[in-house]
């Protein structure tokens, strides 16, 4: 606050307390960190053909039965369910949040984005379920099995899209005013406004809301493995089905011991560095705090 | 001409996307709603999962759930609201500590929430010998909302303008007293607002309860007792159980119009808090 | 008055935390089984029955495979473990005891026209050779391979009954537990997986479109499996490390009563007094030979 400390008794007493629980939570984090190193350094510094980083990550074998633990391909789906879902859900959120701010009239507009706010909030074994019992099926009679990466990016950018809209809005509504009567007055038409001043100028925070919502998909775990098949292997084309890294931890988590286990943790280890260096991004780009609007 | 043409097409692109993602937005909740609705009675809310749950309702699930989110608020309210204050009121500005704070926490929010699952299942229920119990995911939970949490209570606190702790210096009371008796209820809605969102993203979870809660489908006895989320209970249904699909469903229901009363709330309580604040 | 109804809510949230945790401690004797998915159902329904005839003990059964059900009760995780297999020689410091008899067998979807699979058809389908429907009979239909993550014991029997590594298979499908197999195999008519017969049959029972193919020439039933003429049958056991204690005692005889056949029935698995005792030499046979 301001001025010397205070001197009440209860105050010191408090700001003790109080620290003491802020140091609690510290530890929290470095508890987390802590119990991932722990359960996964023996797979992680082994130096065996099979253990090590390097076998972990580039690996291509999974069988943990035969104590083969190659994320390569884990990995590699992942990153491209990912890619294919922002692919997706960049196009169409800059178009809702483009839509929501320039088009439409006052009242559709506040219920469009009521709307986006409610389903950003819907949990993703709803969209899983959904995605299973509806997209799966349509999918499947075109080119079976159905359960493939085309169904996970379909659904991920589906769960993904109301965060890059909503964030994209709120970063256009963060232009200043000037920049609207600047465009007016040099006479440009709305669209040629929108792609040649609104969204450069609101970049950063475009970009940061999309480095959030990609580590969004990258973590989301549920929606996933209902409906991608769960077959490890390389991403070879659209309709073949993918294991991510998370839907690897969900699914094997309960049945593995020893070593398979570590792998799970080191997996885990893997995907929150991803995530971090994510959010650290979006951080910069968008100058500010990195938890910003609580409903992303 | 051509101009009117292009502006036109431009409007009908954007309109068209966004029209579209509406479209199959809606088509997921009213799938959602019509075949929730379709297994749907207040007699399901009430009464136990009878044939893995293909029959019977979803009463001791619901039970679990409360618990789990009780366990979880009873946790992250306290220590939440303790960091807050002491981050906004007590911590110098230039202070490291209320910097690496403000980090951590951050970095907490990014963690993904299945490595929230491992860490409770082996700190919870291995370490700590809780064994898949409603305790364990409570805890989990607890970890999860924190964060959120911490972050909003404290941008509800350092919002209250500066005029008011000068009030309570002139009126001689003590940070304690100012903090309890003035800055808190002013700070209240956005308060709330952080816990109703905390207890959405505690809703909504599945990834982190499935090593830490278990799967027991029956009603808990006690906290100790493994448990079944409604996240979770639609998972199973949906992935494991054939003819499960009435059920999840209906339990779909439940759970998005839980979350829906839940976002309303929290939207008022953000709005009342934005409106009190462009007062003072 | 909102801070007060705020304090309220938590002291009350507080006190039922700690009456819920006191009905802990005032508890009742639990016994925690976990283990393997096949036996899992059973143990559920026994479990409940033993429950209404003993009020003051509760039974929980938790899923984790046979491979965790042997892991929890070497360390004391659980009280029992639930494993749907023999035992091998390295678990010898467990004491099995047997609750029902069951088999392994092919689904298909049941409009697939297919009658019977060779096991060199099987093995050829599951290492990627056939891919197509066709080229065994059937329809012009691109076969869906379904296959089981690891850490089923299920998997296990299946890689050593045809002598396949894990490394061989080529997917289009893993899934989890048994019910999710037959639940995959019913919503593509081109599937063909491999679950425990009792779970296929319960849900053929439920008008599931799935068929079971016989194996060998035989049979894949309930009653094949109990007259020892069907190739591929194994053990559900309940095992546990050392002595078990008293409450466990009664609760395994019971399991192992004639209290229970019909609700070893009505999963379709079959009772151990039923089965005949070609049929249990069988069902050993094929877990000596898996691998330490």
């Amino acid at each position: 606050m301001y001025g010397k400390p205070s001197t009440s008794r209860t105050d010191r007493w408090l700001a003790a307390t109080l620290q003491l629980f802020t140091t609690i939570t510290v530890l929290l984090l470095i508890t987390i960190v802590g119990f991932l190193c722990l359960e996964s350094w023996q797979l992680i510094s082994g130096s065996g053909q099979n253990t090590g980083i390097f076998a972990l990550l580039s690996g291509q074998d999974w069988y943990p039965l035969e104590g083969k633990f190659g994320m390569g391909p884990m990995i590699l789906a992942s990153l491209a369910v990912t890619f294919g879902a922002i692919c997706l859900a960049l196009p169409i959120g800059l178009a809702c949040a483009i839509c929501l701010q320039f088009y439409a009239s006052r009242g559709i507009a506040r219920w469009f984005e009521l709307a986006l706010i409610l389903l950003a909030g819907i949990p993703s074994v709803i969209f899983g379920l959904w995605g299973l019992t509806r997209l799966v099926p349509i999918i499947g009679s075109w080119q079976p099995p159905g359960a493939s990466m085309l169904a996970a990016i379909l659904v991920l950018a589906l769960m993904i899209c109301p965060t890059v809209a909503l964030t994209t809005t709120a970063a256009l509504r963060a232009l200043p005013l000037s920049l609207t009567a600047g465009s007016e007055a040099l006479g440009l038409r709305l669209p040629t406004q929108i792609i040649q001043v609104y969204l450069p100028a609101a970049r950063s925070g475009i970009i940061s809301g999309v480095l959030l919502a990609t580590a969004r998909a990258l973590g989301e775990t549920m929606a996933v493995l209902m409906v991608a098949g769960n077959v490890v292997q390389n991403p070879s084309d659209l309709f073949s089905p993918v294991r991510v890294l998370t839907a690897n931890i969900a699914l094997e988590m309960a049945y593995a011991m020893g070593d398979h286990r570590g792998s799970l943790f080191a997996s885990g280890l893997l995907l929150t560095a991803l995530v971090w260096i994510l959010s650290l991004w979006a951080n910069r780009a968008s100058g500010q705090r990195l938890l910003r609007a609580p409903y992303v | 001409m051509s101009k009117r043409w292009f502006e036109r097409c431009f409007q009908l692109l954007i309109c068209g996307l966004a029209v579209c993602v509406v479209a199959v937005m809606g088509w997921v909740l009213i799938d959602v709603i019509i075949q929730g609705l379709g297994h749907f009675s207040w007699q399901f809310l009430v009464t136990a999962p009878i044939d893995a749950g293909r029959a019977g309702g979803i009463g001791p699930i619901v039970v679990s759930t409360l618990l789990i989110l009780i366990i979880a608020l009873t946790v992250a309210l306290p220590l939440g609201l303790a960091v807050a204050v002491w981050l906004a009121e007590f911590a110098a500005r230039s202070s490291r500590f209320a910097r690496i704070s403000g980090v951590v926490l951050d970095v907490l929010a990014g963690v993904p929430s299945i490595v929230f699952g491992l860490f409770g299942n082996a700190f919870f229920c291995v370490y700590l010998g809780l064994g898949y119990s409603l305790l364990a995911g409570g805890l989990t939970l607890a970890c999860m909302i924190l964060p959120i949490f911490t972050r909003t209570c404290e941008i509800g606190l350092r919002a209250v303008s500066q005029d008011w702790r000068r009030g309570t210096a002139a009126l001689g009371m003590t940070k304690a007293s100012a903090v309890w008796h003035v800055l808190l209820p002013a700070a209240r809605p956005a308060v709330l607002a952080g816990m109703v969102l905390g207890i959405g993203r505690a809703t909504a979870e599945t990834a982190a309860l499935l090593f830490t809660s278990g799967y027991v489908d029956r009603m808990p006895g006690s906290v100790l007792d493994s448990g079944r989320a409604l996240a979770v209970h639609i998972f199973d249904l949906s992935m494991n159980v054939t003819g499960g699909d009435g059920a999840a469903y209906a339990s779909a229901l439940v759970l998005v119009v839980l979350i829906i009363i839940l976002n309303i709330l929290a939207q008022q309580l953000t709005d009342r808090w934005l409106q009190q604040h462009s007062r003072a | 008055m909102n801070m007060a109804l705020s304090t309220k809510h938590g002291l009350l949230a507080l006190i039922g935390l700690i009456l819920s945790c006191s009905t802990a401690l005032a508890a009742s004797d639990r016994l925690s089984l976990t283990g393997s998915s096949t036996v899992a159902p059973l143990l559920l329904e026994i479990g409940k029955r033993y429950e209404s005839l003993n009020p003051a003990v509760r039974v929980d059964v938790q899923t984790g495979g046979s491979s965790r059900g042997i892991q929890d009760a070497r360390m004391g995780t659980a009280d029992a473990g639930m494993v749907s297999r023999a035992l091998k020689p390295a678990e010898k410091d467990l004491t099995p005891f047997l609750v029902a008899m069951d088999g392994i067998g092919m689904i298909v979807h049941q409009s697939n026209p297919i009658k019977a699979l060779s096991d060199t058809q099987i093995k050829a389908i599951y290492t990627g050779k056939i891919n197509n429907w066709q080229q065994v009979g059937g329809k012009d239909q691109p076969i869906t391979v379904v296959t089981k993550a690891e850490g089923r014991s299920t998997l296990e029997l299946f890689l050593e009954h045809f002598e396949l590594k894990n490394s061989q298979i080529k997917p289009q499908v893993v899934i989890g537990d048994n019910q999710q197999g037959v639940k995959t195999v019913a919503g593509n008519p081109g599937a063909i997986g491999y679950v425990s017969i009792g779970a296929a049959e319960y849900e053929h029972a439920r008008a599931v479109p799935i068929k079971l193919l016989p194996m060998d020439g035989k049979p894949a039933s309930v009653a094949a499996v109990a007259k020892g003429q069907y190739p591929f049958a194994r053990e559900l056991n309940l095992v546990v490390k050392g002595k078990p204690s008293k409450q466990l005692q009664d609760f395994i005889a019971f399991a192992q009563s004639a209290k229970v056949n019909d609700l070893i029935d009505a999963q379709f698995l079959v009772s151990p007094r039923t089965v005949t005792a070609k049929a249990k030499a069988g069902a050993s046979v094929g877990a000596s030979q898996a691998k330490q």
